[in-house]
């Protein structure tokens, strides 16, 4: 069983009288374990897609199945139990919660699914040492350099074992030399604890880290090259 | 799964980061439970001395006193024409079936000698009825009897100020004091009862046999001649009849023809103060109500900033809805920072209430009472306000679209 099944994926924004169709129905499969990069212009589809597939928004038809589940006949709160189990995500901007210690900010997805307080501190702690943050825990996001909030980011995305991590554009704000540090990061993620990465990137040189690269334009696929099979 | 400590510790964070917003938003608070309850307890005060005056008269009295006479356009005030008499007396215990003792009294001012002391006082010539008329109580010592009353012996019953003036720190009970150079005997001495209504020293008296009064000290225009007549009814609710059995008998007694006035006057003196109370009470409330508008104020101030601070941490909240929570998590965090604002303040409201209203009994010297009960609905009415007032914010919150939250700038 795939991942990530979708079939005939299709999201029309409804803007007054005029209707932007923003994705035509998309289909795609994604197994466990692949490393993925997303590619195309501003306004390609590629955001909506990706915030269907992160559980944000749902599509206006088609279906999407998450490790079997259909995903578009569940409710807000569902949606909500599914971002925290199985979706770590990544945000260009970083979206740490200021005035907020790191661990503090690791331990965030933990508030929701009802692990004890010291648990929660345990595991913070150990996703904090994962990403070399070690020492660090206690610092706040506006003490931390870009590269090191992102690697809070990425903590708390793995904080909770989710299976797959979804990075928008996660280098966008970065030097190149911190840019390669958390995209070898993402590479050691993927090898190591098989975890599926699926990241948009505007940059070619970020998207050769991945393993497949699939193409946006006018919200359909332009080309799908990769894959595990390479 | 929601996570309580958790969630108070995002509440305080967020409250403590804007201290002085907070503290303005809880002031709004402060004011409200601080006046409900400096209200309440003004107005509680007021209707407990009303109370308090009524139980030391003597429940369930009225007072008959003698004609105000009206003849010719003239009216004479009360009491300037002698009509009441012994016979009166008792026959209003024989035939009112509403009243439950009756007292006579007559006597006037005169002044008490012991040995080389001298007091000027209000003498009450009585029955033995008249301590329980007035609910009195005996310090020490005994009531003179009925057959004293008959026989016309000479003994009295002393008010604490009495006792105090004449004897100091000697045991009155037993000495011989002169009344208008006649000897008495002390028997007893009255419980103190403390100021009237209207301010006078109810223990500044005597009470003696009224055989005495009317025929060795002060004298009567008739024989059996009485000044006043205290009556107690059976219960509050037999107040009314028994003014009207009164304002029959009295009538018939007196011959009095259907055109012509009464020449006597019934005063419902618990009638007059219950209605007091009652307007006090009345008072209370209104304060009450009044004060708690301030209240609703405050809570619309909570409900204001709270949707201040739901704007501001959109961004936050897209955040926490990525990770994972869900729409209670996120009404929950405001609900629990809205509370916790309201009730801060209530306890901040409560103290300072309480402070005030003791300095207002201290300095202005008005009564005031703080009920425990009022404290704890003050505080819970406080936690209401946060949650009815931060459930219109929290909502609003936990419908962003996580997206355009994740956006916002």
């Amino acid at each position: 069983m795939a991942l990530i099944d979708i079939q005939g994926i299709t999201k029309i924004y409804q803007l007054g009288d005029v209707s932007v169709k923003a994705l035509c129905a998309v289909s795609l499969s994604i197994e466990n374990g692949e490393f993925i990069a997303i590619m195309g212009p501003s306004g390609s589809g590629k955001s909506t897609f990706m915030n269907i597939l992160g559980c944000l928004d749902k599509p206006t038809s088609g279906r999407y199945l998450l490790e079997g589940t259909d995903v578009g006949s569940l409710g807000r709160d569902e949606l909500a139990a599914i971002r925290n189990k199985k979706i770590g995500f990544v945000f260009q901007g970083f979206n740490l919660l200021s005035r907020t210690s790191a661990l503090e900010n690791v331990e965030l997805p933990m508030l929701y699914n009802g692990v004890t307080a010291r648990e929660r501190e345990q595991k913070a702690m150990a996703a904090l040492k994962s990403v070399g943050l070690e020492g660090r825990e206690h610092h706040f996001p506006n003490q931390l350099s870009g590269g090191q909030q992102q690697r809070v980011a990425v903590a708390r995305a793995l904080v909770n074992n989710a299976p797959i991590i979804f990075a928008d554009e996660p280098t966008g704000n970065l030097d190149t030399k911190t840019s390669a540090e958390i995209m070898e990061l993402f590479t050691k993620l993927n090898a190591e604890s098989n975890i599926t990465i699926i990241l948009i990137t505007h940059e070619p040189d970020i998207a050769e880290y991945s393993r497949r690269i699939i193409k946006f334009r006018d919200g359909c696929i332009m080309t799908d090259e990769g894959g595990k099979n390479v | 799964m929601i996570n309580i400590p958790s969630t108070l510790k995002i509440s305080f964070r967020a409250l403590r980061v804007n201290k002085m917003r907070s503290a303005l938003t809880m002031l709004g608070i402060v004011i409200g439970v601080g006046a409900v309850i400096a209200m309440l307890a003004v107005g509680k005060g007021a209707s407990q001395k009303i109370a308090d005056q009524i139980a030391s008269i003597g429940s369930n009295l009225l007072i008959i006193l003698p004609g105000s006479t009206s003849s010719g356009g003239v009216r004479m005030g009360a009491g300037t024409q002698p009509t009441l008499t012994m016979g009166d007396t008792e026959a209003i215990l024989r035939e009112c079936p509403a009243v439950a003792d009756v007292a006579p009294e007559h006597g006037g001012i005169a002044q008490i000698v012991y040995g080389n002391q001298n007091w000027a006082t209000g003498i009450r010539g009585t029955t033995p009825n008249m301590l329980n008329v007035r609910e009195w109580q005996l310090a020490s010592g005994r009531v003179f009897t009925g057959q004293e009353v008959k026989s016309g012996g000479k003994v009295c019953l002393l008010g604490r100020t009495v006792v105090d003036n004449l004897f100091g720190n000697i045991d009155a009970t037993g000495q011989v004091v002169r009344i208008k150079k006649v000897p008495f005997i002390v028997i007893g001495v009255l419980e103190a009862k403390g100021q009237s209504l209207t301010g006078k020293d109810q223990d500044d008296t005597i009470f003696l046999p009224i055989t005495v009064a009317q025929k060795q000290l002060f004298g009567t225009q008739f024989p059996g001649m009485v000044r006043i007549i205290h009556v107690k009814a059976k219960s509050t609710e037999d107040l009314a009849a028994a003014e009207k059995q009164i304002n029959e008998l009295l009538r018939q007694r007196h011959r009095l023809g259907p055109k012509q006035e009464n020449d006597f006057t019934v005063r419902n003196l618990t009638q007059l103060m219950q209605t007091q109370e009652q307007s006090s009470k009345v008072m209370a409330l209104l304060l009450g109500a009044i004060a708690s508008v301030s209240l609703i104020v405050g809570g619309i101030g909570i409900m204001n900033i709270m949707l201040v601070s739901v704007t501001e941490r959109t961004r936050e909240i897209g955040i926490r809805m990525a990770v994972g929570a869900k729409t209670w998590d996120i009404r929950l965090q405001f609900i629990i920072e809205a509370i916790t604002l309201s009730l801060i303040g209530g306890v901040i409201g409560i103290i300072l209430g309480v402070g005030g209203s003791k300095i207002l009994s201290t300095f202005a010297e008005w009564p005031t009472i703080i009920s425990p009960f009022y404290v704890v609905l003050a505080f819970c009415f406080s936690g209401l306000v946060g949650i009815f007032f931060g459930f219109y914010p929290a909502y609003k919150a936990s419908l962003l679209d996580p997206i355009d939250a994740l956006r916002y700038e």
